[in-house]
């Protein structure tokens, strides 16, 4: 169900000098959010800034049992994310979810291999957690500028969840993009595979063709300005193939990405 | 229709009763259905669905929206699936919702206006027809009609002559005098007015000198343009005997009491709805306490009811 939760900061880590992960007491929401899906936030009061920002939901954060609320995995490039990184303790943040279509679980004995870059790593911990649940072996293959913006390394690897880095500095991992070690394992990978990924427009697209050279099927998260996180604004709209979810085939169209999405099937996307 | 506070919201617009003056304004609330989860629809005035052309249209490609101080700039380029499959696919749940819904409708040409028209009078569960004669975003049609008087006073009175359902043009505040615009349409016929749509604005990235919407200018909307929508309503109620609906930057009920008292008999809401999809509530519960306070039976009695006589000063002892 939707909420509009007025949610305490917890805390607020900052990771690096652009990144940090704020816990929100928004049980409700977080109890209802499946792996993939978003909040709409609003930091601040009135005029500046004036609309809500879309953040995927990191972490479920689970104390004796029960839901306590929910992490986002932020980077500071504007007003929303800067207010983000300067939240302390106790300030509150407005919280409207959970917002979108989440990532489909594969079932084992296919193998999910995650691909983030960056900021993008933020939906993979809920996700990466319902798979191992699930039973469903997984690996993250993870990029970033430099080693020092690879984050919560020990968590995903303490979890049994296998790590294959890259950075474009060569720090940490292979020095390349990360889709050059992903296009390598699988040109060896004999069983079943499906790709999970989220960063950057352009690696998506990367990877979508990555996946598709090698004939698996691919699940990406997209990123478009969002207005209002709901449907009713048709501003973040992304070209899709077909009409998701129907057998009809159009030309490429554009569709709402916040409720068609943000979660869509690589081969679907149209790439401006 | 009364409240159980005996507080009675409800206005008159043409031959439609709304049960009260709160109405979602047309590309901000989808096709209405989108924001089932969040609000009754029934508990609204009535709700103003996305622009409908008669076919589907891709709209502009993105960048689409940019926020700017206290407001935004959208060039959306009306994306929608036309008249047919809004019948087909979103009407119905409309009607099982029991919204009241106004049909915003576009045309290229003063022909498509009225074979909307035609069409939508003919489908179940349309409560009257708002006419997009001033949408900034598009080349073609619709501005050109809102920005012209014998445009306005033509499609008003085309689309009159084959619809019994209640004609509500909605002008555009991008010329010098709306009021004028105001009569035209009432000349013509119109069981109401609307106003504003947004205000042709634009932005500019510095750094990459590149504008900041791919459509280069778009609308301004949100709080930004509330005090200039006040204004033109306050301008056209003056100028007219049917009723004006109002709106541009409302954000609480005393932005929506601003309106009624300047002449508005009702209201829109858009920008602040993707803030808040649970503004709808807060927005009827303020103004039924304003309403009670003072004491005023209808809110139909507040419509216009602005002060404007000379002030007397008064000796306020602290
Ligand atoms: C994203 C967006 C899309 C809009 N689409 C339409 C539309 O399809 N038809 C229309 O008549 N007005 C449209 N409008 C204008 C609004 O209905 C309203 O007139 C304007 O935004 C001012 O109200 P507000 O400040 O409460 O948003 C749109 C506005 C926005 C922000």
């Amino acid at each position: 169900m939707l909420r509009d939760v007025e949610a305490r900061v917890i805390r607020n880590t900052r990771l690096s000098r652009d990144y940090n992960v704020i816990a929100l007491a928004a049980p409700e929401i977080a109890e209802a959010t499946q792996p993939g899906q978003f909040v709409m936030v609003k930091s601040g009061r009135g005029g500046d800034p004036l609309l809500r920002r879309p953040f995927s939901v990191f972490e479920v954060l689970r104390s004796n049992n029960r839901v306590e609320g929910l992490t986002l995995l932020s980077k500071r490039v504007g007003v929303t994310t800067k207010i983000l990184y300067d939240a302390v303790e106790g300030d509150t943040i407005s919280c409207l979810g959970p917002l979108g279509r989440p990532f489909d679980l594969v079932d084992p004995p296919t193998e999910a291999w995650m691909v983030a870059g960056g900021v993008g790593l933020a939906p993979f911990a809920t996700l990466g957690d319902a798979l191992l649940a699930h039973g469903v072996k997984t690996t993250l293959f993870y990029g970033a500028r430099t080693g020092g913006e690879l984050f919560y390394l020990d968590w995903f690897t303490s979890r049994g969840i296998r790590l294959v880095l890259a950075t474009e500095d060569g720090s940490i991992g292979d020095k390349a993009r990360i889709t050059i070690p992903l296009d390598r394992e699988l040109q060896e990978a004999d069983g079943e595979v499906v790709i999970y990924a989220c960063g950057p427009e352009p690696m998506l697209e990367a990877v979508a063709h990555v996946a598709a050279k090698h004939k698996r099927t691919s699940q990406v998260s997209v990123e478009r300005t969002m207005g209002c996180g709901m449907g009713g604004c048709y501003s973040c709209v992304i070209q899709v193939r077909s009409e998701a979810g129907s057998e009809r085939t159009r030309p490429a169209h554009y569709v709402r990405s916040c409720i068609a999405g943000p979660v869509f099937k690589g081969e679907d996307l149209v790439w401006d | 229709m009364k409240t159980l506070s005996g507080t009675d919201l409800s206005v008159q617009i043409g031959a439609l009763r709304l049960k009260n003056p709160l109405i979602a304004a047309s590309g901000c609330f989808g096709y209405g259905v989108e924001y089932a989860e969040a609000v009754d629809l029934s508990t609204l005035g009535g709700v103003a669905v996305k622009g409908l052309f008669l076919k589907e249209r891709e709209g502009h490609p993105p960048e689409r929206i940019v926020e700017t101080p206290s407001g935004m700039l959208n060039a959306i380029g009306l994306q929608g699936i036309g008249v047919h499959r809004f019948i087909r696919e979103k009407l119905p749940e409309l009607r099982q919702l029991r919204a009241t819904v106004i049909v915003n409708i576009c045309g290229s040409t003063l022909d498509e206006y009225v074979e909307l028209a035609r069409i939508l009078s003919d489908a179940e569960g349309v409560a009257a027809l708002e006419l997009n004669i001033s949408c900034p975003n598009i080349k073609e049609g619709g501005i050109t009609f809102g920005c012209s008087l014998h445009g306005t006073f033509d499609v008003v009175s085309a689309v009159k002559k084959v619809t019994p359902l209640p004609v509500i043009p909605k002008l555009t505040p991008n010329v010098t005098d709306v009021a004028s615009f105001a009569r035209a349409s009432e000349e013509a016929g119109a069981d109401a007015v609307s106003l504003v749509n947004t205000f042709l604005a634009m932005a500019i990235d510095v750094e990459t000198r590149r504008p900041k919407l791919s459509n280069i200018v778009g609308g301004l909307s949100g709080p930004a343009i509330r005090p200039i929508a006040v204004r033109m309503v306050y301008e056209c109620r003056r100028a007219v005997k049917i009723p004006v609906i109002g709106m541009g930057g409302i954000a609480s009920a005393r932005d929506m009491l601003e309106f009624i008292i300047a002449g508005a008999t009702a209201v829109q809401v858009g920008t602040a709805n993707f803030v808040d999809p649970f503004i709808w509530g807060k927005l009827l519960a303020g103004v039924t306490d304003y309403v009670r306070r003072h004491n005023i039976a209808r809110i139909s009695d507040l419509v216009g009811t602005i002060d404007t006589t000379s002030r007397e000063k008064q000796w306020i002892s602290s």
